[in-house]
């Protein structure tokens, strides 16, 4: 019996999968609504509205860079799978917040077409089974665009004497099976051909044929155009007798819904996927979302990975933008771990559920650098690789310097190797020769250069020293600390003002900020807690501080306009914050 | 060209009391009938015996036709469905004798009046939309400028961009300046450090006729020191850098700029779009626009 599906509720067909070929974005309408349909270079199919939540333009006169989609317009960049904002060439210092992000559809690929819903997927089975494709090869034919509506098209299809996929010159006969609303079966041999329709507009549909079995290679030209020559015939006609007029629309367009807004991925539960020895006591984890997609990856971003007693740690993420379909980090087991990376270590395996928190990007990357130096001291490579891949696949300039004891201490070689020429270690030198070497690497500040560095204390302190007797300006040094390791107090209270929650509050001794100002109602991000990821930094409008982070510049602790809440206090009695 | 439809009359008192252009003079031949739409009312002007006229043609829901009021000035016909001010706004540069001014193209363009002026106040889009004539990668930081709104014109100042081929007199790339003015909801204007003359700006400014809510004719106004280039040059290099703007332009959904300031994603290099949509707000218009 032919059950209708409620147009835009249940699943249809937007392309052919042979439509979203790589690097180029394809545009669909279901039920009035615009879509951008494009492959990843992991062969991952998108569907998004087809609108730039910037300005509005349609994505699919975007470029379909491999892993992300760039925009017409003013270049803004989003992850494959969320369509998660990456970039904002406009801004190339800031990291895009994580709200920002278009809507997207689910998709699935069968029968050679790409399905998608409007409706929420949660629950919802899928594309109609249609049998007799079921079970093995399937030829899509040329789609066909008609003019009346999707019912009205299959109602006409299905009394007519089709070409049979069984004969190379014989016909169904008639009528054929409406399965629901959308689909109808002909043909009745070994071969068949399934119609599914494709609601546009009130008045307009397309029409995708599925020959199932595919016919052998040599028939299959013939048979295409047999169809063709069929469809082409039937759509004059039917559009005929429906007296179609262009320009009248029965119904006004729907309205344009609002922008989407992702999930700010406070807290995701993820999957331990594969973990394994990825160099001398570096363990590489991979984790997988539990359910739905992983939250947008920007280059340089870092989790929050919670473990077992409360213990939070901060690991980078490797992963280049918009191959996030799971998260890839490297724990190096540190000597005097008070439990994290120990555990992780000796006893997280495959199959584990975490949370974690973030991702947070403090540590944003300029992708508008004519060369970038990326100078990773240790497990420091880990967000420099990111950076490092997600700039190899742009063709943007860059160097990948890379200090390690010994090959044996190369994390993720696999991953480098893909960098080519691009990746150059530096193995064994003492501090000395490390001095010596990062002089030769940062000899000539050009124009347009851009430095990151991250790697244990002593060595990002050395290659900021370097860079600054090179003559680097510091907003072209780029730093990440693994940690906070200088000596902190926090002795001294004083009071806080938080202008635009208009409260004033008392931070005594052995408390910071952050903690008073969360515990009187006011939100505000944080991750490492010891100064050194700067997730926590907010304005100030007045009072002088006391910097005791390693996140931010010297320049910034100078002009004394930000502040690290989580370890940073104030110099005198009172600090007025952008809060 | 589209049929104007009931619902593109405009009921809008601060639209409709606006001067617009209709044509420029030097395309308007003695004796010849322009025909074309204003705000969806078909409209036609000409020039008889050296006088500038125009009127309504019969409209639907407006019957009759009518004289409507005119002005000719800086190379326009200019008209208005209202009741307008007594002259268009101010372009003092027009009257100094070196400069040459002309009507660079007057484009038809399937989008509304706002967003077409929004386009033009946009640096952020030069190194994609114009690559290798008003910017191009990788400069593509947008500095931070000043807005203000004075005698209820917005200003935009202090802005700067690098361009690799800023006009048809540039030789190679520079950190342009620019001022941009919205004089009036549909018009906007661009002061822009001269290649020529470094102390001196040349002026350009993209003045709307709004046919419908989805429909207008951009009209490009030039105003420049260059006694290099020929006419014909001047405005082929304005008719490429429009038609980078024209596909864009017609790619935006919706075709009306919506006012709600949650309905889009502005960041710190839309500032003067930011200032340009409050403003529309707060005039009340109703014109091309998703209301609020
Ligand atoms: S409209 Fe897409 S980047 Fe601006
Ligand atoms: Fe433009």
């Amino acid at each position: 019996m032919a059950s209708s599906r409620p147009e835009g509720q249940g699943w249809f067909p937007v392309a052919a999968s042979d439509d979203a070929v790589a690097h180029h974005v394809v545009e669909a309408v279901l039920a009035e609504r615009e879509l951008a349909v494009w492959r990843d270079d992991d062969g991952w199919v998108n569907v998004w509205e087809n609108r730039c939540l910037h300005r509005g333009v349609r994505l699919s006169i975007g470029h379909n860079e491999g892993m992300e989609l760039v925009c017409q317009y003013h270049g803004w960049r989003y992850a494959s799978r969320t369509a998660g904002c990456t970039y904002i060439p406009a801004h190339p210092a800031d990291a895009p917040a994580r709200t920002m992000c278009n809507r997207t559809y689910p998709a699935i690929e069968r029968y050679g077409l790409i399905w998608t819903t409007l409706a929420d997927a949660t629950g919802s089975d899928g594309p109609p089974s249609s049998a007799p494709l079921e079970s093995g090869s399937t030829l899509p034919l040329r789609a066909m665009a008609v003019n009346v509506p999707a019912g009205r098209a299959l109602d006409s299809l299905a009394g007519l004497d089709l070409p049979d996929p069984n004969s190379p010159d014989g016909t169904t006969g008639g009528p054929h099976r409406r399965i629901d609303g959308f689909t109808l079966v002909a043909g009745s041999g070994e071969g068949v051909v399934v119609f599914f329709a494709q609601p546009v507009a009130a008045e307009r549909c397309v029409v995708r044929g599925v020959v199932g079995p595919a016919p052998d290679e040599g028939a299959t030209l013939a048979l295409l155009r047999r169809f063709n020559r069929f469809l082409t015939e039937w759509r004059d006609e039917v559009e005929a007798q429906a007296e179609f007029r262009p320009g009248k629309r029965a119904t006004p367009p729907p309205p344009t819904p609002a922008i989407a807004a992702c999930s700010d991925g406070t807290r995701t539960r993820v999957r331990v996927s594969r973990r394994w020895l990825t160099a001398r006591d570096v363990v590489a984890v991979e984790l997988e979302a539990v359910d739905g997609v992983l939250p947008t990856v920007q280059p340089g971003a870092h989790i929050d990975v919670h473990l077992p007693g409360g213990l939070v740690r901060q690991y980078s993420l490797v992963n280049e933008p918009g191959r996030q379909d799971v998260y890839l980090i490297g724990v190096k087991l540190e000597p005097e771990s008070r439990g994290g990376s120990r555990w992780i270590h000796q006893s997280l395996s495959v199959g584990d559920v975490l949370t974690i928190g973030g991702p947070h990007n403090n540590f944003a990357l300029r992708r508008d650098a004519q060369l970038t130096l990326l100078i990773a001291g240790g497990i420091g490579i880990t967000p420099l690789l990111s950076m490092a891949r997600s700039l190899h696949r742009s063709g943007i300039d860059f160097r990948l310097h890379h200090f390690a004891r010994s090959p044996e201490h190369l994390a993720f070689t696999d991953l480098l190797a893909g960098l080519g020429e691009h990746h150059r270690p530096h193995l064994g030198l003492d501090p000395a020769a490390t001095t010596v070497e990062l002089e030769s690497i940062l000899a000539e500040p050009g124009a347009g250069h851009q430095v990151y560095i991250c790697g244990p204390g002593p060595m990002a302190d050395a290659a900021r020293r370097v860079a600054a007797e090179k003559g680097w300006p510091e907003e072209s040094v780029h730093f990440e600390y693994f940690a906070n390791t200088r000596p902190r107090d926090d002795r001294h209270p004083f009071t806080v003002e938080l202008a635009r929650s208009a409260l004033t509050l008392e931070v005594p001794a052995g408390r910071s900020i952050l903690e008073v100002v969360r515990e009187n109602g006011v939100q505000l991000e944080s991750s490492c807690e010891q100064g050194a990821c700067g997730t926590c930094t907010v304005g100030v409008i007045e009072g002088v501080v006391d910097h005791q982070d390693v996140h931010l510049s010297e320049r910034e602790r100078a002009e004394g306009r930000r502040v690290v809440t989580c370890v940073s206090r104030a110099a005198g009695d009172r600090l007025v914050l952008d809060l | 060209m589209e049929q104007s439809t009931e619902s593109d009359i405009c009921t809008d008192p601060v639209i409709r009391d606006q001067w617009y252009p209709l044509r420029a003079l030097a395309e308007l031949p003695e004796g010849a009938t322009h025909h074309t739409r204003l705000l969806g009312v078909p409209v036609s002007c000409g020039v008889t015996r050296g006088r500038p006229w125009a009127r309504t043609e019969s409209a639907p829901g407006d019957g009759g036709t009518g004289a409507l009021p005119v002005i000719d000035t800086y190379g326009y016909l200019w008209t208005s469905l209202g009741e307008p001010p007594p002259g268009v706004f101010e372009i003092p540069e027009y009257t100094e004798p070196d400069r040459r001014s002309m009507n660079a193209g007057s484009f038809i363009v399937a989008t509304s009046a706002p967003r077409a002026v929004e386009n033009f106040l946009d640096m952020g889009h030069f190194p994609y939309v114009h690559t290798g004539y008003l910017g191009i990668e990788p400069h593509t930081e947008v500095n931070p400028y000043d807005v203000e709104i004075i005698d209820g014109e917005i200003w935009a100042t202090r802005c700067e961009f690098f361009q690799p081929m800023a006009a048809a007199t540039a030789t190679g790339g520079q950190m342009s300046k620019y001022t941009y003015r919205v004089p009036s909801p549909f018009a906007v204007m661009l002061y822009k450090s001269s290649p020529v003359d470094p102390e001196r700006r040349d002026v350009i400014a993209l003045l709307l006729q709004p046919m419908g809510h989805e429909q207008v004719v951009a009209h490009n106004f030039l105003c420049l020191l260059d006694d290099v280039n020929s006419d014909a040059e001047i405005k082929r290099f304005q008719q490429i850098i429009f038609a980078q703007d024209k596909p864009i332009l017609e790619n935006q959904i919706p075709r009306r700029l919506p006012l709600d300031p949650r309905a889009e994603t502005p960041i710190r290099a839309d500032h003067t779009s930011i200032v340009y949509r409050r403003h529309l707000r707060e005039l009340g218009v109703n014109y091309g626009v998703v209301p609020a």
